[in-house]
């Protein structure tokens, strides 16, 4: 029996900005003697499924991500689920680590993966009270590790947090990319914007088309000149104010191409038409939000990760708000006025998260049909 | 849209009595939907026939019908209260197939009648059809197994060529999968599907191919008028599929599913839901998993309330009927406040941050000659539910749930038993590989003995994930092997209290006793911290009242300064101790609250009213031992503990509380009417004569005992409930026989063994005694209060849970009445009770023998309640914590007993599911549930309980006869009656000869079945009844029961669905029943009505 491999435990802490302090033991890639510490902005998700999604999804740059769930690692690690080619948060926190997991689709364990693509861990952890700390006061900074608890508290209230950091850059591509479309005989090309996207988003706009994916700071002439029947704005990290070269280049383009944003895409295209964007008192992390469509009156149940919001008091006269939440009224949708441009504050391609918004793909393809067809016709 | 103005009145069909597949979780949904829909101002009528429920209680509906659920009676509750609608699907399969056959009669459903709401007959046909079903889940793309319908021998031949072995075969239109099973051979197959065929009301099976082995799913769905969809808990079943889903250990949330796998799921069961056409409110959808490929298929749909759905309302805090119940109104999920978060609305989907663990509780012990293996056929009497962090911790807390024995995942005395049946680690798994109660156990065993968790899954099919959880408990037990008691650092004791380990098993493994570890365990600073059960895995917050223990950082109790009492819970649903134990303890709430108490809750059994975390101030879900109510009663600092209202489960812990808290009757008290010598002393003071009788530990104590007094004798163990092991004793074989079964290693070994505080009482068993039941209530001023006197039909010798009984009495002088009522009074003040007692007389002639009393709630206090229209367990409650008869009356909770009509309580038994169980009655209580029959006459009265128990009288056909001498002479009167009524019938020679002597004729006199196999020729009860040519079978037997031609009788009728009495008290009854019931209509009357007009008694 593994009787050893129980025993032999490094133990850790987790320490807040706010002075709290969690027992656990140390999980994943090695905290080295270079960088003892793991720091960086703690929020939590509360999918109980679709960690190797998050945990490879680019949003969480900056970011240490707590699953409330406790038990994390079950069906292992698959070659086919992953969001992103790494990862960018800066560690997780679980109440439970598998030390086996089953699944048929797969390869290798999570532990494993933490390892190699260097996101260290801390488990054992009272995650529920943790989730409570941060639900009342916000993500705030935090910091773990091996290190003494006055080391990890220093470390976690110099931790700067997301606000006022352009963490897109961290993530974007540095070149432009290209995704073939699914169906080799379609004609349509869209240009999606890479602030930090997720894989999923590639996958569900190839279904549409040939996907051109160009970094974050390409600018609106860049992009136009890839002659695109849809502009795509994606997912990313952090506070939309921070990238105003994308505010910028969204801008000049509205109008132009039809436009479709999702998550930081949806904030930029906000900021872009002059409405504005507010931090959230703490963000919507999870894939059990209630949405509803104010046009069809239906409810959607989303997945969400965010902490920034744009504020739904400033689209008036500039575009219309067409998704809310209805836990809490946060903007989840907006469609431009007068024009082939809208977005959504909630992720269409789950990944993970339930399918019911996967609409909005068809609208947006629906948008670049009209679109074309009005080209065309001139 | 908002509440619909267009209906004014609501029909709701409950689901009768509790049956195995069909529990008091039906109460719990239909309480919850009374409770809605009278909030939202609508008229609520009620038709239950259950008068153990919470639902059937005046106060929940304007107009509620303890009536037989029977197409003819629903429709002349119809006629009478003309409903704008009725919504059938919170009452079961049972509420479902009364509103299809009263849709397909044209009384419902269709233009100018009450309207369906819920689901419509439509989707009802869709969902329970098999073939429609699996053509509409084409139809999405959604994939099914493969399969054919038949309806005769030939039809199912043909399919299972086409389909091939092993197949299974599933009747249609059944509950809880009875008559299923899967063939592995053609004989198999052949038994199966003629069972089958004839088990489906409309002689319908599936021959499916068998998916045995794959992973099981559950997905519980909601959906409003406006086509919003949500799932509100995904379960996994620990057993494989193969092993009914009521029959599985079944864990929340889904544990081995990717997320691409489990929206794949999620989007098929909105798809599902939306296509069988359930228009608002809950329905639960299973899937099968192939493990190897990861292929999905939908096994089947309920277009209705569920047991999972209220598993699932537990395991998440969703409360899915109430919700069901307003969106059958009108509401969409949208508009529906999250009852939990109270600033977030219905329409989200609950996560969870912790594990649930149901596990379901068998009563094979009752059942001798059943198989004790699971398959696909529900065989689970009860379940409990435990909630914890990790699946280790659920899965010890819902172990040591059960009662059993067993303190968690072994690590107890349990685990010499296993080491001693399976001594090689080869007889452990073949054992492990056949689904049975104990598979848990012996698969933690073959773990703990280093089997490999390859070799376990591989003969098991349980998922490794699970194993290697389980693994983590032995391996803890090992690091813990290796400690000194002293060494056991605050981390240790923390790791082993996180993986859900009692103190009784830390305390077995470190040689220690309980207290030892407790305090040992507390200086170490590791104590429980109670989280909450919020829906949102604490995104939002909520002060939700419902609470779990596990072994963190922080306690989310909060603490208030109201007067607050805890009331133990009954535990896991069983024979002998359900539902009505359940309605007392959510009674004692309901008053205590109204009384300005703060009230707490500790129970474990997910499928119940009290766990409902509305219907205390605080519901703490968790298992009924001494740790864990101790460590409850630290956290909330009560001012009284309540022990009395959950039958014997909190009665054993009376003990174990500070003496000053525990309400009501002192345990002293308690224990005076348990010990025999001490209660033998007070009879004598009391001048009450008894039944000769002593106590034994021993065969050869045993033996003086019967040597003085005689045979036969009743013999019982102490300090159980349900005649658990009771049994009536011929002969000195038969004695030791008896002694052995209640010793070590027999089935009651599992509860305790035998002592010299736990002997067997042995008591001269009273032949042709009448057994008369009291229930009382006596106060601190000495005043007693008689709820009710209860006259069982059958004679002593058949447990008073299995006998019907009467209120008032019906053959007993008045004057004896007044002498037992006189006995009951004394024995309360002697053992000075405060709060309830019932005690159960014998009268022979006009001597009144006391058998035995017991300070606490009895099963009949809601039949006595329902009968008399006084709320005994509200008053008893008060009484326990204080308050006088008198105050209560002053106050007006306490009215005086309605009269005027007659309640007749009839027990419901489980035969027709264990085909191969002798359904004969004795001193072992065996029945699941109970109905009521309420009306002007003691034989409409009759008739109208053995309706609703589903046995139904013959108006013409052929009535059976085979009578033990004793009871030839009452049953002379009956053949007569029988005849008198137009009906055939048939005797064995012996029965047939004395009719004949008193010019009774019988039409066909049969042949015993050991003549035949002697004679070779000639025509049996046996072969009548299984051609259908009987309607009704009177057989009485005698002596010691065994395989004789009795049994394959009663048997036979028990298969084929004939109605069957085994004393000749019932077939008197039912000859008066039948007399009054000849041509008249049954009446409808509502208890409401019943309790306004009675007259005083």
């Amino acid at each position: 029996m593994n009787v050893m491999a129980h025993r032999r435990v490094q133990e850790g802490a987790l320490v807040l900005s706010d002075g709290s302090v969690f027992e656990g033991e140390l999980i994943g890639a090695a905290i080295s003697a270079v960088a003892p510490i793991a720091a960086g902005e703690v929020v939590f998700n509360t999918v109980p499924s679709g960690y190797q999604e998050v945990i490879t999804d680019p949003s969480y740059a900056g970011q240490i991500i707590t699953f409330t769930y406790p038990h994390i690692g079950n069906y292992g690690i698959n070659a086919t689920d992953f969001e992103s080619a790494g990862t960018f948060c800066r560690g997780i926190v679980v109440r439970d680590l598998a030390r086996r997991h089953s699944n048929f689709r797969a390869q290798s364990d999570l532990g494993s993966m933490l390892f190699q693509q260097g996101v260290p861990g801390i488990a054992g952890i009272d995650t529920r009270r943790l989730t409570r700390i941060v639900r009342d006061s916000g993500a705030l900074p935090g910091a773990f590790g091996a290190a003494s608890e006055s080391e990890l508290l220093a470390a976690a209230t110099a931790e700067p947090g997301t606000d006022g950091v352009d963490l897109v850059r961290t993530v974007t591509t540095h070149v432009p990319y290209v995704i073939p479309a699914v169906d080799t005989e379609s004609r349509t090309n869209i240009v999606a914007m890479d602030f930090g996207m997720k894989s999923n988003i590639g996958r569900s706009l190839a279904r549409l088309g040939r996907v051109t994916v160009v970094p974050a700071s390409t600018t609106a002439a860049e992009v136009l000149a890839r002659n695109p029947d849809g502009i795509f704005l994606s997912n990313g990290p952090g506070d939309p104010s921070m990238s105003p070269y994308a505010v910028e280049a969204i801008r000049a383009m509205i109008g132009k191409v039809p436009i479709f944003g999702i998550c930081l895409g949806h904030q930029l295209l906000g900021n872009a038409i002059g409405a504005s964007t507010v931090k959230l008192p703490f963000g919507h992390h999870g894939g059990n939000h209630p949405v509803k469509n104010l046009r069809t009156e239906r409810v959607e149940i989303t997945s969400q990760n965010h902490n920034f919001a744009v504020d739904p008091d400033s689209l008036s006269g500039r575009a219309e708000m067409t998704h809310v939440n209805l836990n809490d009224g946060v903007c989840e949708g907006l469609q431009v006025n007068g024009e082939q441009a809208f977005s959504v504050q909630h992720h269409p391609e789950a990944n993970p998260g339930p399918h019911d918004s996967n609409y909005l793909f068809r609208q947006f393809a629906t948008m670049i049909e009209k679109a074309t067809a009005k080209k065309m016709s001139i | 849209m908002p509440r619909r103005s267009d209906i004014e009145s609501i029909l709701i069909i409950g689901s009768g009595p509790i049956v195995i597949g069909q529990a008091c979780e039906f109460d719990y949904s239909g309480t919850q939907a009374c409770r809605v829909l009278k909030e939202e101002g609508y008229r609520v009528i009620l038709a239950n026939s259950n008068p153990a429920t919470i639902m059937t209680d005046p106060d929940f509906a304007d107009a509620t019908y303890i009536e037989p659920l029977t197409w003819e009676v629903l429709s002349a509750i119809i006629d009478k209260e003309q409903p704008d609608a009725v919504l059938p699907t919170l009452g079961g399969q049972t509420g479902l197939n009364i509103a299809m056959e009263l849709f397909e009669r044209g009384l419902i459903g269709v233009p100018g009648k009450p309207e369906m709401i819920g689901a419509n007959a439509d989707a009802i046909a869709t969902a329970e059809d098999r073939e429609n079903f699996k053509v509409a889940m084409t139809e999405i793309g959604l994939e099914s197994c493969r399969s054919r319908i038949a309806h005769s021998m030939d039809e199912a031949r043909a399919a299972m060529d086409e389909i091939g072995l092993p197949t299974m075969i599933r009747p249609a239109y059944i509950l809880g999968g009875r008559g299923t099973g899967i063939a592995h051979t053609v004989e198999e197959f052949e038994t199966l599907a003629a069972t089958g065929i004839e088990a489906s009301p409309i002689n319908e099976i599936l021959v499916e191919e068998s998916i045995v082995g794959w992973k099981e799913y559950e997905l519980e769905v909601m959906r409003d008028h406006a086509d919003n969809c949500v799932i509100i808990c995904g379960i996994e079943n620990f057993d494989p599929m193969g092993v009914h889903t009521g029959d599985s250990i079944t864990v929340a949330p889904i544990q081995t599913l990717t997320d691409v796998e489990y929206q794949e799921m999620r989007d098929a069961a909105i798809a599902c839901i939306r296509r069988v056409g359930v228009e608002t409110g809950g329905s639960n959808v299973q899937f099968a998993v192939n493990p190897d490929d990861g292929r999905q298929v939908v096994i089947e749909m309920n277009p209705r309330v569920s047991r999972s759905s209220a598993l699932a309302s537990k395991a998440t805090g969703f409360p899915i009927a109430k919700i069901a119940a307003k969106l059958a109104v009108g509401y969409t999920l949208d508009e529906i406040p999250n009852d939990i978060t109270r600033a977030t609305p219905a329409s989200f989907e609950p996560v969870i941050d912790y594990v649930v663990t149901k596990i379901p509780r068998w009563a094979f012990e009752k059942l001798p000659g059943a198989s004790g293996i699971l398959g696909t056929q529900m065989q689970a009497v009860g379940e409990v539910m435990a909630i914890g962090r990790t699946f280790p911790e659920s899965l010890q807390k819902a172990i040591r749930s059960l009662e059993l024995g067993y303190h968690g995942l072994g690590c107890g005395e349990a685990e010499g038993r296993l080491l001693a049946e399976f001594p090689d680690d080869e007889s452990l798994l073949a054992q492990a590989a056949l689904p049975t109660p104990d598979r848990v156990l012996q698969v933690g065993e073959a773990l703990r003995r280093g089997i490999s968790i390859e070799i376990v899954h591989e003969r098991t099919g349980i998922d490794p994930w699970f194993l290697d959880q389980m693994s983590l408990i032995n391996e803890e037990r090992d690091h813990l092997a290796a400690v000194e008691f002293d060494e056991v650092s605050p981390r240790d004791w923390k790791r082993a209290k996180r993986l859900g380990f009692a103190d009784t098993q830390l305390a077995y493994q470190l040689g220690r006793t309980e207290d030892e570890v407790r305090t040992a365990r507390e200086e170490a600073g590791v104590v429980p911290t109670y989280k909450t059960v919020d829906t949102c895995a604490a995104e939002f917050e909520a002060d939700t009242p419902y609470h779990y223990s596990t072994y963190e950082d922080e306690s989310e109790v909060r603490q208030s300064d109201t007067r607050k009492v805890v009331i133990l819970g009954s535990g896991p649903n069983r024979i002998g101790q359900g539902i009505e134990f359940d309605y007392c303890c959510v009674h004692a709430s309901f008053s205590l609250r109204d009384a300005g108490f703060e009230t707490i809750m500790i129970n474990c059994n997910p499928e119940t009213v009290s766990t409902d975390y509305d219907t205390s101030d605080r519901l703490y879900f968790e298992p009924l031992t001494k740790e864990d109510v101790l460590n409850v009663i630290a956290a909330e600092q009560p001012h009284k503990v309540i022990v009395s209202l959950g039958g014997q489960t909190p009665l054993k812990l009376a003990g174990e509380i500070p003496l000053e808290l525990v309400a009501g009757t002192s345990p002293d008290s308690i224990d005076a009417a348990e010990d025999r010598e001490r209660w033998n002393k007070i009879c004598d003071e009391l001048k009450i004569p008894q039944p000769p009788g002593g106590t034994a530990v021993t065969l050869d104590e045993a033996l003086e005992i019967t040597d003085a007094i005689g045979f036969p004798v009743l013999i019982r163990p102490s300090y159980v409930l349900g005649g658990r092991a009771m049994q009536i004793v011929h002969d000195r074989d038969h004695l030791a026989s008896a002694m052995a079964e209640l010793a070590g290693f027999g089935s009651l070994g599992k509860e305790g063994g035998l002592s010299a505080e736990r002997p067997v009482l042995i008591d001269r068993f009273l032949a042709d005694a009448t057994e008369v039941d009291v229930d009382a209530i006596r106060d601190h001023t000495g005043e007693v209060l008689i709820g009710g006197v209860m006259e069982h039909v059958e004679e002593a010798g058949v447990h008073s849970g299995d006998s019907a009984c009467a209120i008032p009495p019906q053959t007993l002088p008045s004057w004896v009445a007044e002498v037992i009522e006189a006995y009951a009074a004394s024995i309360a003040k002697r053992l000075d009770v405060r709060g309830l007692i019932n005690v159960q007389f014998a009268v022979v002639g006009t001597t009144v023998y006391v058998i035995e009393a017991n300070p606490r709630a009895s099963r009949t206090v809601p039949f006595v309640a329902k009968a008399t229209g006084v709320p005994l367990a509200k008053v008893a409650t008060r009484v326990m914590l204080g308050a006088t008869l008198a105050e209560l009356r002053a106050e007006g909770l306490l009215r005086p007993a309605i009269g005027g009509h007659v309640s007749v309580k009839e027990a419901v038994l489980p035969f027709t599911r264990f085909p191969e169980v002798d359904p004969a009655l004795g001193p072992e209580m065996r029945s699941t549930g109970e109905v009521m029959g309420i009306a002007d006459t003691f034989g409409k009265a009759f008739y109208k309980a053995e309706l609703s128990a589903g046995t139904i009288l013959p108006e013409s056909g052929t009535v059976f006869l085979s009578l033990a001498d004793p009871d030839k002479p009452a049953g002379l009167v009956v053949a007569q009656r029988m005849r008198a009524l137009g009906l055939g019938i048939v005797a064995t020679v012996g029965t047939a000869e004395y009719l004949a002597r008193f010019d009774v004729e019988v039409d066909q006199v049969l042949d015993k079945v050991q003549d035949i196999h002697a004679k070779g020729a000639g025509v049996t009860a046996v072969d009548l009844i299984a051609a259908g040519e009987i309607s009704f079978v009177v057989n009485t037997p005698r002596g010691r029961i065994g395989r004789t031609d009795g049994a394959h009788i009663r048997k036979a009728a028990s298969l084929h669905r004939v109605a069957c009495v085994t004393t000749v008290d019932a077939a008197l009854a039912a000859a008066e029943g039948l007399a009054e019931r000849n041509g008249v209509l049954l009446g409808v009357r509502p208890l409401q009505e019943y309790h306004a007009t009675g007259s005083t008694a």
